[in-house]
């Protein structure tokens, strides 16, 4: 049985990036986990879904899920794809994980129209107490890793990734900021714990 | 109701007591015309079948074998011990789960296991073919195999599914006959042959050849040329194993406890790769061998053969390789993801973990299983009475 009634997937995140997928899209997860956000993609909105999930486990769990997946890292997945074979390539909670984040993007918004990218927040109010005031390395809920057992290597703000996405000249559609207790408007770099943007092109990047 | 019916069959382990079966089709002058331009007929094919066909005759699976492989992949033969070469893949409960699915496998053309090949009469002579059987491609033991399916009555496959050359048939079927299969499954195997891969297989014909008693393919009268035959497939059984699963099995063990300074078999490696040479010759035709591994070396579905443009594929893959694996390496895996990348298909790729070499696909179940087990349910089934857990038995999962 699905985890929900109502059809959505049970994290706020994936609940996010679910709704801002059209109906029948041909959908890339890059780093998809154990596959629940796309088997809500392919089981609910006909979404035709390729995962790729570096992590023998998670990708058992999709295999379970009925999901076409393939083990394999992000970078190397990404570039056998001709431009635009997806509308959409999701990059959720996994930027953080990626050595060349430029290419990455750059490759995602290659072979999709849209990308719709995820994080944990970094200058969320807690790290920053934790690093000012007790001076230690964050330890936070979206970002529970000690420092010498993260599998990050990077680590991002939103506001880090704005101006990001103004140098790369990469289109924000839209920007998601959620908290503990839900959505977060006021000073999302302060008060979000993770962010959900969904970039395109922007209008020099050429079209696609 | 269902359900306990359901349950006492998994309850049964083995696909039971088979029958082989034959079909001949290609009657002259409606003969089968090959890829080298020959014409083949009468032409019989010797196979077997696992479960039951369903009513909409949409299960059926065509499982495909390797080089040496042949019609039994599951069950016993009546009065016989020997269970089918991937009887613990094919069976009730298994990972092609004959409760679920209509399983057939054919012996290939070429072959010498009730299919025709180079050791059955020449219509014409009423003599052996020997080498005036005609040189046989990939593409020609699959078109054979779809008349086959044709004659079962199955418009689509549910699925074609094999390991090492039944895996490049598995990709030819999807590139011949895309419209009519579902899903394919190639296991440990390649677009084509690289030139190590060539090499091997040339060794193998000419250690077959060089053996006086080959007499040029004619040795029917006569018996096998066993010497040849049985250095052949020493060489085979070196390359299905992996420096690492020779060291479990033999390590440097000897036979007899001591050197015997003469050249008999000293250590248990020797004794082994001379006890699968021997006991080949008696089940296996030399002039098979010659042909068939001729044909894994013509096959090339590289460079956008596999699915040519503009041919929309409807055709889901699950492609799987084993990290041991050095006569097909996952590098030749990939290159199969990488094609059907460009295409937009659908796949589900794993590299497994194993000691076992390009054996492994024989021999490693567990993980074979649940990769097999999703990836046809949902093909059977779609998403859409797919609950997420598995197929239809619920709990696990």
């Amino acid at each position: 049985m699905s985890s929900s009634l109502n059809n959505l997937p049970e994290r706020p995140d994936h609940r996010i990036i679910y709704e801002a997928i059209a109906p029948e899209s041909r959908v890339l997860d890059l780093g998809c986990g154990t596959g629940e956000l796309l088997y809500h993609l392919v089981r609910f909105k006909q979404a035709r879904v390729q995962g790729i999930e570096m992590d023998k486990k998670a990708f058992y769990e999709c295999v379970k899920r009925g999901l076409s997946v393939f083990q394999g890292d992000i970078e190397t997945g990404l570039v056998e794809y001709p431009d635009g074979a997806f509308d959409d390539v999701i990059i959720n909670q996994c930027l953080q994980e990626v050595r060349r984040v430029d290419f990455v993007i750059e490759e995602s918004l290659r072979v999709g129209k849209r990308v719709i990218v995820g994080f944990p927040n970094f200058a969320h109010l807690s790290s920053r107490l934790m690093l000012a005031l007790g001076g230690c390395s964050p330890v936070t809920a979206s970002l529970p890793y000690l420092w010498y057992d993260t599998p990050n290597v990077r680590f991002l703000s939103i506001k880090d990734f704005q101006i990001f996405c103004a140098e790369k000249k990469l289109k924000i559609l839209r920007a998601h900021f959620l908290g503990k207790a839900g959505p977060v408007t006021f000073m999302p770099n302060l008060f979000a714990l993770n962010a959900v943007f969904v970039l395109t092109k922007g209008k020099e990047g050429g079209q696609r | 109701m269902a359900s306990k019916i359901t349950k006492n069959e998994k309850a049964s382990p083995e696909a039971g007591v088979v029958e082989i079966q034959y079909f001949t089709f290609a009657h002259p002058p409606r003969e089968l015309l090959l890829e080298c331009g020959e014409k083949l007929g009468p032409i019989t094919l010797a196979y077997e079948t696992y479960g039951r066909l369903n009513t909409e005759r949409s299960n059926a699976i065509l499982v495909l074998h390797a080089l040496s492989g042949d019609a039994h992949a599951a069950g016993v033969h009546a009065g016989d011990n020997d269970p089918g070469w991937w009887n613990e893949m094919i069976g009730p409960g298994k990972g092609f789960d004959t409760n679920e699915y209509f399983v057939i496998c054919s012996n290939i053309i070429g072959g010498c296991k009730g299919s025709t090949g180079p050791a059955s009469p020449n219509p014409k002579t009423g003599r052996p073919y020997a080498l005036d059987f005609p040189f046989l491609t990939i593409a020609d033991m699959v078109n054979a195999q779809r008349h086959l399916i044709d004659h079962l009555g199955i418009e689509r496959l549910l699925c074609v599914a094999g390991g090492s050359m039944g895996g490049m048939q598995a990709l030819q079927w999807a590139a011949s006959y895309p419209e009519r299969v579902r899903a394919a499954i190639p296991i440990a195997t390649a677009l084509k042959h690289s030139p190590q891969q060539i090499a091997f297989n040339e060794v193998v014909r000419q250690s077959i050849m060089a053996d006086p008693a080959w007499r040029e393919g004619n040795y029917y009268d006569f018996g096998q040329p066993e010497k040849g035959l049985a250095v052949a497939r020493m060489i085979g059984h070196i390359t299905f194993m992996s420096d690492q699963s020779m060291e479990e099995k033999f390590s440097r063990r000897l036979k007899n406890g001591a050197f015997s300074f003469n050249f008999d078999a000293d250590f248990e490696v020797e004794g082994y790769l001379r006890y699968r040479g021997a006991n080949f010759v008696k089940r296996f035709d030399a002039n098979s061998y010659l042909y068939i591994t001729k044909a894994m070396d013509y096959f090339d579905l590289s460079g956008g053969k596999l699915i040519p443009n503009g041919k929309p594929i409807q055709t889901r893959f699950l492609v799987i390789s084993f990290q041991s694996d050095w006569l097909y390496p996952s590098y030749q895996s990939q290159d199969i993801v990488r094609e059907l990348k460009g295409k937009q298909v659908d796949i589900t790729y794993c590299e497994l973990k194993s000691t076992y070499g390009h054996d492994a696909f024989l021999v490693e179940v567990e993980e074979q299983t649940e990769l097999i087990r999703h990836f046809l349910g949902v093909t059977l089934k779609g998403y859409h009475s797919w609950n997420g857990q598995g197929i239809k038995y619920g709990g696990f999962g």
